[in-house]
């Protein structure tokens, strides 16, 4: 396994791995208090058209030029990893509250509480369309990851691989501890992540727009460590500040 | 028409977020590059530089509450 593709394979799970754990702790917050069933027929519902949307996409797009599909893909990529690394760096320097797991669940146990019963379906309309949208709307951003890593990398197969391992895992976890998975380190999850994406997205955007890396896949740990030492002496100015920056990032 | 804005609202939100300088200066960047490798330069070296300095910008500057 080359150094590109183990890398792709670690985000893809990492990735995934931290968008389950929110999804799974919506899914158990609504299961808990509004039964089970539906809850997790709306979570089933949503895996299904994730996967069509990998399943079709995916394929579809290995006609298009590599060149061209590396340009695009790495400038998505880095438009969407700087977000992440942003998001993370303020975390890391204490201007945006870490994102916290157990505060999550007790918010969406109190919602689900006092949300008003309506069946539609034979289903819980509120636990099957709540837990619908989360696992969706979280399972989002892993589609858009597998489908950018693999289709860039030509290993649709393996980063697929890599994320069903941690949607496998975060499940297992979920249904061991039956609440939120607050031990989870979440935050420095959240930071290797936009650390890859943005690294990958340099990576392969400057390739498709005709560059030629020395070393070749050797230079991206290099550009994994250079980011990283960035963000690092960031953090670091930012915890010298004396007065909190007002920020829209949310955790 | 509602539902179409919705939409591209949804995918401006999910890839550019809420500072559009950060897209513009990565497209700036890829657009550049191109420039430099069809001259016959391999310029590896902007794109990282270039994410360094939008990383920066993103993280200092201030933003709406």
């Amino acid at each position: 396994m080359t150094t590109s593709t183990a890398l792709i394979v670690a985000g893809a799970f990492l990735a995934s791995a931290v968008e389950m754990v929110e999804a799974v702790t919506i899914v158990i917050g609504v299961g808990v208090v509004r039964g089970w069933r539906s809850a997790l027929i709306g979570a089933g519902a949503a895996t299904l058209v994730l996967a069509a949307l990998v399943v079709v996409l995916g394929p579809a797009l290995t006609v298009v030029p590599i060149k061209a599909l590396r340009l695009v893909v790495g400038a998505l990529l880095l438009a969407f990893g700087l977000q992440w690394l942003r998001k993370a760096v303020l975390r890391s320097g204490g201007y945006v509250p870490m994102h916290d797991e157990a505060e999550a669940f007790r918010r969406e146990q109190e919602e689900a509480a006092a949300a008003a019963s309506e069946e539609r379906a034979g289903l819980d309309w509120y636990a099957f369309t709540v837990s619908f949208k989360g696992v969706l709307l979280e399972g989002l951003e892993v589609v858009f990851i597998v489908i950018s890593f693999g289709s860039a990398q030509g290993k649709l197969g393996l980063a697929a691989a890599g994320a069903a391992a941690a949607v496998v895992v975060v499940v297992l976890a979920g249904v061991l501890v039956r609440g939120p998975l607050e031990r989870v380190p979440e935050n420095t999850l959240k930071y290797a992540v936009g650390l890859l994406l943005t690294s990958f997205g340099c990576f392969w955007g400057a390739e498709g727009a005709g560059v030629h890396w020395p070393g070749d896949e050797l230079s991206l740990p290099v550009l994994i460590g250079f980011l990283w030492l960035v963000s690092f002496l960031l953090v670091q100015a930012l915890r010298r500040r004396p007065v909190p920056l007002p920020s829209g990032a949310e955790a | 028409m509602t539902y179409v804005r919705a939409f591209g609202r949804f995918w401006w939100d999910f890839i550019v977020g809420d500072d559009w300088r950060v897209a513009a200066g990565v497209a700036l960047a890829l657009g550049l590059t191109s420039l430099l490798t069809h001259k016959g330069v391999n310029a590896w070296w902007l794109l990282p530089a270039v994410v360094a300095l939008l990383l920066a910008g993103a993280v200092f500057r201030p933003r709406k509450a």
